[in-house]
């Protein structure tokens, strides 16, 4: 699609999904057109007919605030659920505000805050906060061969405890960015986000190979809890069922909201899956470290 | 204008179990999904959708946003069912009776209108005369104002019907008590004791809920004492169901009707009835209709409210708005503050609200 053709496109709303999940996004700020033009070129378009789940706006602010402190606005269907933001964060709230429409929209899922990736249908969870490292390691994972499933969020089906992929652009913050940068040559960035409220920042193009073929019927089998840890060893440590069990619902999204059931599909998650704490400095180290996990 | 919406041509259907939906496509669920979302009434629609067996028929991407809403009804009734038991623990333990009003009301009486509620504070009702000790008895259990402004709980404590919204320190649940239905200052005014002399007991021991016909005047005169309609369609829906269980009894509608007139609360009832007919098509004998006309506004105003009700009670959705919609709340919501309180005290408040508005910007 021509970078003409895109700008109208997102005018009157483009219609693409993201693994299961349809978004209308419309913005005719310049900013969003770029992260749209670098990082989202790969996905499935829908046409009319196709159902949406989440009609999004990222709106352009009001004449007067366009030359004084110009802010942008996030629009669910018409509701604004945030603040405005400076204007040159439009793409970071756009994938800020889709992170919250489906985690505050989505309980027919059991929503874990976590990287997913997966190898040779072996699916891996990585959970974790801000700033524990999780999204570095993804990132990493993800330039050795493994596709990425979601690095934000996992959405687990309440019925049978399986996984769907919804493999969007990476957010790396601070370090992390020249990390990456160095760890491949192959990674794309979009451009980078200055003095937001969790730093500089900038979104990594998701693998052509990770939007191809994912089937979304994988249970996981191993779950690592990254930590990240300047100057420290490589360090793979197992975890009791009871104490990961612990450690996801303090991650999950919607445990809460989902009662019992949430317990029965997590239960049956953990029965399932080798669990680890990862403490870890060298990305190389931890990387082959997963990587050996896995042939065991 | 358009008032045959595809979420009110669903809930028409779907709260009256007569089910005509075959010929609703993909897109109709999608607009059924997003207006019902605008209109908190996302969890009520998936459960009547539910109870008539349509939600397994149902394409899988729309079936997934009413699964989703039905998990968060869910916990909501929970939660809220336990806030009530600590909420009367803390009363019944001061000696002060707590009777429960709307949505925690609904579900506490196992009424049709708890089914697929949700809210987000509990209301309830103390003797005005006992409200000091209740306070009092709240805060020490971890219930606390959390608006101090000094304006703000002065204007509650001296105007309002209720006062300032509480706030549990740590499961930061709220709590809205009232004293009255209606602020003293509002032009109707009807006798608050009388609701407390015919209220029902629900637990025998300190826990209250009001009588049939006072729970369906109370619905009417908060919805159409309003000023913001966000929950507007929903409170209508629970109008329609309470109307359709209560009237299984045919001496209801002469209750209700004597009742309204006691209280002074026929307009609002009025309004009531016109508009779940108007919206929802809900059962109301013709001769009661009739009756009710007698309340009714001069032909002009009826005209005039139409105006404004027919377009502030849609979902406040894109797809429901034409370009009267923003007036007709502008001035449903003048008119909810001039109901509320006379002229020469409403203009100074509205005036210092905005002046704190504008300041607290700055700032």
């Amino acid at each position: 699609m021509s970078q003409f053709e895109l700008r109208n496109r997102l005018a009157d709303g483009l219609r693409f999904k993201v693994g299961n999940v349809h978004i209308s996004i419309s913005s005719t700020i310049p900013e969003v057109v770029e992260h749209f033009e670098a990082l989202y070129c790969s996905y499935e378009l829908l046409d009319k007919s196709e159902f949406i789940d989440f009609y999004i706006q990222v709106l352009a602010p009001s004449i007067f605030r366009r030359f004084f402190r110009p802010q942008v606005n996030f629009s669910f269907d018409g509701f604004f659920p945030f603040k405005p933001l400076p204007y040159s964060q439009a793409a970071a709230m756009f994938e800020w505000g889709l992170n919250w429409c489906i985690t505050t929209h989505s309980h027919q899922y059991l929503m874990i805050h976590s990287s997913i990736v997966e190898k040779n249908g072996e699916i891996l969870i990585l959970p974790g906060a801000s700033g524990k490292g999780k999204s570095t390691l993804c990132a990493a994972l993800v330039c050795s061969g493994w596709r990425l499933y979601s690095d934000e969020m996992a959405l687990i089906a309440i019925e049978n405890g399986k996984i769907f992929a919804v493999p969007r652009p990476i957010s790396l913050k601070n370090q992390s960015l020249n990390i990456i940068q160095n760890f491949s040559n192959d990674v794309v960035f979009g451009s980078t986000v200055t003095n937001t409220a969790k730093g500089d920042l900038a979104f990594m193009k998701v693998p052509e190979q990770s939007l191809e073929g994912i089937s979304g019927d994988a249970i996981p089998s191993k779950i690592i809890f990254p930590f990240y840890k300047g100057k420290s060893a490589t360090h793979f440590q197992a975890v009791s069922k009871g104490t990961a069990f612990m450690q996801m619902i303090e991650n999950s999204f919607n445990y809460n909201a989902l009662g019992k059931t949430g317990f029965e599909v997590l239960s049956k998650i953990i029965e399932n899956c080798d669990c680890f704490n990862l403490t870890y400095d060298s990305l190389e180290e931890a990387v082959s470290g997963i990587n050996r996990l896995g042939e065991k | 204008m358009v008032i045959n919406t595809p979420l009110i041509v669903c809930l028409r259907n779907i709260l009256h179990d007569e089910i005509k939906l075959s010929n609703f496509e993909a897109m109709d669920w999608e607009l059924v999904v997003r207006q019902a979302r605008k209109a908190n009434l996302l969890s009520r629609t998936a459960y009547f959708l539910r109870e008539n067996n349509l939600l397994a028929s149902l394409p899988d991407k729309v079936q997934g946003h009413f699964i989703s809403a039905l998990y968060i009804y869910d916990a909501n009734v929970q939660a809220y069912c336990w806030e009530v038991e600590q909420i009367n623990s803390v009363l019944s333990d001061a000696g002060v009776p707590c009777l429960l009003l709307k949505g925690v009301a609904y579900i506490e009486s196992n009424l049709m209108s708890r089914k697929g509620r949700v809210f987000s504070d509990v209301d309830i009702m103390v003797p005005k005369d006992q409200l000091k000790k209740a306070e009092r008895a709240l805060i020490k259990c971890g219930w606390i104002t959390s608006d101090l402004n000094p304006y703000n709980q002065k204007y509650y404590r001296l105007w309002m019907h209720e006062i300032p919204p509480m706030t549990h320190l740590t499961r930061h649940s709220n709590l809205d008590i009232h004293h009255s239905i209606l602020p003293p200052t509002a032009k109707l005014k009807p006798d608050n004791n009388k609701f407390w002399e015919s209220c029902i007991s629900l637990d025998k021991n300190n826990l209250y809920t009001l009588s049939q016909v006072d729970i369906v005047l109370h619905s009417a005169t908060h919805l159409f004492h309003e000023g913001e309609f966000d929950n507007g369609l929903r409170d209508l829906t629970d109008l329609d169901l309470l109307l359709g269980e209560f009237s299984i009894d045919r001496s209801f509608w002469d209750k209700l009707l004597n009742r309204a007139r006691e209280q002074s609360l026929g307009r609002p009832l009025f309004y009531a009835m016109r508009y779940s007919s108007i919206f929802l098509q809900t059962k109301i004998p013709a001769g009661v209709l009739k009756d009710m006309e007698s309340e009714a506004p001069p032909k002009f105003l009826v005209n005039i409210m139409d105006f404004l009700f027919l377009r502030a009670l849609l979902p406040n959705h894109v797809s429901c708005s034409d370009q009267w919609t923003g007036l007709a709340r502008w001035i449903l919501y003048i008119r909810s503050h001039l109901l509320r309180m006379p002229l020469y005290l409403l203009i100074p408040h509205l005036l210092r609200k905005s002046w704190m508005g504008f300041f607290a910007k700055k700032r």
